[in-house]
Order: structure tokens, then C-alpha cells, then sequence
């Protein structure tokens, strides 16, 4: 048999045909593959060649860069009034937070930024990051609201802008994840009690739009506490936030456990594994390495969901920045402010979209055939 | 009869001692019943397995063989009758059943390696996790046991990077780790390419002469012939003929017996 499968020296590999490869087939192969293929890059061509330099003229070349007052971009042919942006930065990044000490929501982002980024690194994937991050939370609730080491306290009603957005967003995801895997598990539960409550948690709160979550958190729930006591309405917004995505990410992960194979969960039994031991050590990693990309859709969603506490009036970026608009010495210059919030919030999108494309392929190396 | 000639019969037949089982029973089963829905899949199962001893199960695809070794470390739930290994008895005590699954390792005909570890933390897992067994120990006892099973070189790999044969070696192995008193094959060699069935059988075979107790679904008959102290022969979810190899392949009494044999053996 083997030397039928092998038998006689291999053939030599040969270069494919020319019209294949280079700068010309590449156009041939991307551009022009077909009538309809050649249509469509035409059009594309032209439209692109009739909107690009317009825009950038708009935004580079004719743009207003600094100014103190709106005059220069009032003048005649002036194009983006970036000046607008560079006046207001303060006002959209952190909202109404006091002005002198805005050096504190600075440092907070910075510091969410740093463990954001560097958990992205699976190298730090342990038990340590779990102590940064638990360091980093308190740095930065000891940076936003003070009151202790000589710095002065902030209401949290005073927070805004891009710090409100981080905040709001990174608890979040770091609550509402664990929550999610619990009512996923719970969903599959063998134990009917178990099962009921997580599907009827699910399904009720699927069934409801996040801002009523909210002004329910916001307005409704107040209702029913005793008098006297009161819960502060940001921690009611991030925790109405947190039981919404819980449920998604729920429905996300239940379809990953559904996708691991049912020879896993009896090897794992064959092994003597404990049900957490076969859940953590052999379901769950396959299960979530699965549902990675709607799971980091989900995160994207939440990220731009923050901007819906403006109904129980939180300034987020989004908001703070409209804010800017209601200077009266700058009037009329909302699209470059829209412009600017969107290329914020897109960056930061765009991130993550990318960073879970790369984890998908890191965490597929080698298992897959 | 053509399994006459076949490598392991060849190699092996001598070499496979029958005389080391010992008094002690380890599997027991009396009366199980079991039904999937009305379908009535294992009927009145009676079966003593000692320590030691080899057992082969064969019978005709639906007949009920593989879910009976699958009771035996509960992946099945039998409905009737008492199923006792190693002296305690399966129930719905989870205690129980972890315990028993800690003592018996099992062969599954798909393999079921875990695709997102290495060889080695496969074989690692279970001994670090349900063992306790400190991490440098277990890996020490799984670069043994890949020696054993001849393929040391690859326990860095991933599952999916490995042949069938040798992934099924890997599985052998990682069973091997918990260092189990009973081990159960259920139809190993069957999901395999023909030039790998041999890589296997040669593994089992020496679990065999090791002194394992084995219970193994198979249709491997030069296998059976070579290692089995008692062959038994499953239709409809009975167990319809227990006999020692030389017997039950020279003169078996029931006539289903003959007529499996007759077409399993013909080619």
C-alpha cells in the first residue's frame, strides 16, 4: 500500500502561470474579474474620484486650525473649524468635571487605557492581571471621586465626557461577563429550578429596550426604597447596564457550550473532572474561543450603548461634547464636533474589532489541522 | 480464516500470559435494564469481570455493547439492576461516581482529546486536577507513559497536528495517567485508517501482558483471539454467549453466535 501511496520520484514543482501573479494580475484577479467586477470598480473609481478631494480640502487644506475666537471660521472659503474642536477639547473629553482638576480624569483614563491595552496581551493572562485590575479600579475611583490624600471630593454627577464612557463601558464588561457565563450555564442546567430562573431572567430581559432598563434603574426603582435611602444614580445606571448585557452575553456564550462536541464533556467525565473542573478546564475554553467575534461585537455594542444614560442625565463623550455645541461665540460648527466624537468613538471600536480578529487566528494556532 | 495471519495474532499469540487473574471481582453487573425512551436496549445484563481479566465484547452494530461498557463508568444511567465496580456501587451519588470514574479510564472510538491543549496537558489534566498530583510528577509519569505508548516526540503538538493512530495513543495515555484499575475500550480501532489499527492494537496488547484489566468493545478478532481471557457475544441487547476464546471461536453454541462469526470472519 505505501508504495502506491508514494511510489516514484515527486514531479518539480513548477511557477504558476505569469497572469496570475505581479502588479498586472493582481488588477486583473481583484479589479477587473468579470463584467460585473469591472462595472462595479468603475463606479466605485469615480465616486471616490469625485468625493476625496473635496473632503480633504474641506478638512485639511482650507481647515481652520487654531483660533481664539470663531471669526476665521466665519470667513468666506474657510473650510473645517478644527479650532472649535481645540478650544472645546477640555469641555468634550471631560464634561463638567472641575476644570482645575481635570488632571484626575486624565490620569484615570490613562490608567484604564494601560490595563485595557495590557490585558490584550495573552502573556499576562494569570492570576496577577486579576490584582492589577482590582488595583487599577480602586486608583481610579480614589482619582474621580478624591475626598481622601488631600484631594478634593467630586460628585460623581460632576463626572462626564471620555472617562464616563471608559468607566461605564470597562465595569461593564468586567461584571456583566461572569453574570452572562453564570445564566449560560444555569440556562443548560440539568437542575429545572436553575434552568427556569436563568431562561425567564433572559428572555424578560431580552424582551426590553436598554433605555427602559435604564429609567427603570433610574426613575421606577427609587420608588420602592424605604425612605431615606437612596442609591446613587450612576452606580443605578452601571448596574441597569450590567443586568442588560448579562443577558446577551448569556445567549452569546450558550451557543458556544452548545458547540462543544458531546465526546468532550464525556471524556472529561471519563477523567473523573469535577463539573467546574470539566466547565473551566474543557467546555468553556473551546466554547468561548468560539464565540469570540459576537462576543467582542457585544463588548462594541455596550461601548456605544454608554452614550444612553443621557436620559437619566450622565454626560458621556457623546453628550459632553454636544455640550461644547451650546457656546454661543461658537455657533454652527456641530459636523466637525461630530466628526471628531465619531472618529473617537471609532477608534476605540475599531480596536477591538481588530484585537479580536488577532486572537481569533493566535488562540486557532496549532489546533487546527 | 485469514485473522491467522494477522500481525499481532503472529507476534503476540504466545506472548500473552492467561493465567494472572486474581479472585477479586472488580466488575459486577446483575440484572441491568436499560431503555432509551420504549426502546429496550439492554436486557437482564448479567456479567463478573476479575481483576485481571480481559474481556472482548462483540455483536452486531445496535446490540447494545457499547452502551453497556458506557454504564460501567456511568456516561449511561442504567434504570434496573446493581452495577458494583471496584466495591461501590453506582447510584445517583455524585461521590460515588466521581470515585469510580477516578479508577476506571476509558477509550473512546472519536478519541475526544481536548483540541485546545497540548499532548502533554492533556495527558496532565486529570492527574493535576483530580489526582493533586504536583504538576512536575504528572509530567514526568505522562513523558513515561508517551515513551510507552512511542510517541514522546510530540507532546508539545496539538491533537489536530497528530495521525489518527497516534492520537488514539495519546488517548490511551491520557487514561493511563489517572492510573486507573480498569480500563474500558469502546471500539478503538474503528474510526481508524487500516495502516494505523496496528500501532494500537500493539499498545493494548501490552496493556494486556501488563496485567491490566480490560473490557473492550471491539471487532478486531486476531486482537480478541491474542488477549482475551473470555469473549462475549451481544444481539438485541442480550448478552447471548460467554465462552473463553479458543471455544468460542472453534464451537460456538448459539446460533447467532455462528452466524456473526461466519460474517465477520469471511473476508
Amino acid at each position: 500500500m505505501a508504495e502506491i501511496a508514494h511510489g516514484g520520484p515527486a514531479a518539480t514543482p513548477m511557477r504558476p502561470p505569469a497572469i496570475e501573479i505581479g502588479v498586472a494580475g493582481w488588477v486583473r484577479k481583484n479589479l477587473f474579474n468579470g463584467v460585473w467586477n469591472s462595472l462595479l470598480t468603475i463606479v466605485a473609481g469615480y465616486v471616490l474620484l469625485t468625493t476625496v478631494p473635496g473632503l480633504l480640502d474641506w478638512a485639511i487644506f482650507r481647515a481652520v486650525w487654531s483660533a481664539d475666537t470663531s471669526a476665521p471660521c466665519k470667513v468666506e472659503g474657510a473650510g473645517a473649524c478644527w479650532a472649535f474642536i481645540a478650544d472645546k477639547h477640555r469641555l468634550i473629553f471631560f464634561g463638567t468635571y472641575p476644570y482645575v482638576e481635570q488632571w484626575r480624569p486624565l490620569l484615570a483614563t490613562g490608567i484604564l487605557l494601560v490595563l485595557i491595552v495590557g490585558s490584550c496581551d495573552r502573556r499576562f493572562w494569570n492570576r496577577s492581571l486579576m490584582i492589577y485590575w482590582a488595583v487599577g479600579l480602586v486608583l481610579v475611583a480614589v482619582l474621580m471621586w478624591g475626598g481622601v490624600f488631600g484631594l478634593t471630593y467630586v460628585s460623581n454627577l460632576d463626572w462626564g465626557g471620555l472617562p464616563l464612557t471608559l468607566i461605564m463601558a470597562v465595569v461593564g464588561c468586567v461584571f456583566a461577563f461572569p453574570i452572562g457565563l453564570v445564566l449560560a450555564l444555569g440556562r443548560r442546567s440539568h437542575m429545572p429550578i436553575i434552568r427556569w430562573l436563568s431562561v425567564s431572567y433572559i428572555e424578560l430581559i431580552r424582551g426590553v429596550p436598554l433605555i427602559t432598563v435604564l429609567i427603570t434603574a433610574s426613575v421606577i426603582f427609587p420608588l420602592f426604597l424605604p425612605a431615606g435611602v437612596s442609591i446613587d444614580k450612576l452606580l443605578r445606571a452601571q448596574v441597569g447596564l450590567i443586568l442588560f448585557e448579562a443577558a446577551y452575553i448569556a445567549e452569546i456564550v450558550r451557543g458556544g457550550l452548545q458547540a462543544v462536541p458531546r465526546g468532550q464533556h464525556e471524556a472529561a467525565d471519563s477523567l473523573g473532572l469535577s463539573f467546574f473542573q470539566k466547565q473551566r478546564k474543557i467546555v468553556l475554553p473551546q466554547a468561548l474561543r468560539m464565540v469570540i467575534p459576537p462576543l467582542v461585537g457585544n463588548f462594541i455594542g455596550l461601548f456605544k450603548s454608554t452614550t444612553l444614560v443621557i436620559v437619566i442625565g450622565l454626560f458621556d463623550l457623546l453628550n459632553s461634547a454636544k455640550a461644547a455645541l451650546t457656546d454661543l461665540n461658537w455657533r454652527g460648527f456641530s459636523i466637525e464636533l461630530y466628526i471628531f466624537t465619531a472618529a473617537i468613538y471609532f477608534i476605540f471600536c475599531y480596536s477591538m474589532s481588530k484585537y479580536s480578529q488577532a486572537l481569533e487566528r493566535d488562540l486557532n494556532k496549532g489546533t487546527r489541522r | 480464516m485469514t485473522q491467522q495471519s494477522t500481525p499481532v495474532q503472529a507476534q503476540d499469540q504466545a506472548q500473552a500470559p492467561r493465567h494472572e487473574i486474581g479472585r477479586e471481582v472488580m466488575i459486577e453487573l446483575q440484572q441491568v435494564n436499560k431503555w432509551f425512551g420504549e426502546f429496550h436496549v439492554l436486557k437482564d445484563i448479567n456479567l463478573q469481570v476479575r481483576r485481571g481479566e480481559r474481556v472482548v465484547v462483540c455483536g452486531p452494530s445496535g446490540s447494545g455493547k457499547s452502551t453497556m461498557i458506557r454504564c460501567i463508568n456511568r456516561l449511561e444511567e442504567h434504570q434496573k439492576g446493581h452495577i458494583m465496580v471496584d466495591g461501590v456501587e453506582l447510584s445517583n451519588d455524585v461521590k460515588n461516581v466521581e470515585q469510580i470514574r477516578r479508577e476506571v479510564g476509558m477509550v473512546f472510538q472519536s478519541f475526544n482529546l481536548f483540541p485546545h491543549l497540548t499532548v502533554l496537558e492533556n495527558l496532565t489534566l486529570a492527574p493535576i486536577w483530580v489526582r493533586k498530583v504536583p504538576k512536575r510528577e504528572a509530567e514526568q509519569t505522562a513523558m513515561q507513559l508517551l515513551e510507552r505508548v512511542k510517541i514522546p516526540e510530540q507532546a508539545n503538538k496539538y491533537p489536530g497536528q497528530l495521525s489518527g493512530g497516534q492520537q488514539q495513543r495519546v488517548a490511551i495515555a491520557r487514561s493511563l495517567c489517572m492510573k486507573p484499575k480498569i480500563m474500558l475500550f469502546d471500539e478503538p480501532t474503528s474510526a481508524l485508517d487500516p495502516e494505523m489499527i496496528k500501532e494500537v492494537l500493539d499498545v493494548m496488547v501490552q496493556l494486556a501482558e501488563d496485567g491490566m484489566t480490560m473490557v473492550c468493545v471491539t471487532h478486531e478478532m486476531g486482537f480478541a483471539r491474542t488477549v482475551a481471557d473470555t469473549m462475549i457475544f451481544m444481539d438485541m441487547g442480550e448478552i447471548v454467549e460467554t465462552a473463553p476464546p479458543v471455544e468460542f471461536f472453534s464451537q460456538p453454541k448459539s446460533d447467532r453466535t455462528r452466524l456473526f462469526l461466519s460474517q465477520i470472519l469471511r473476508h
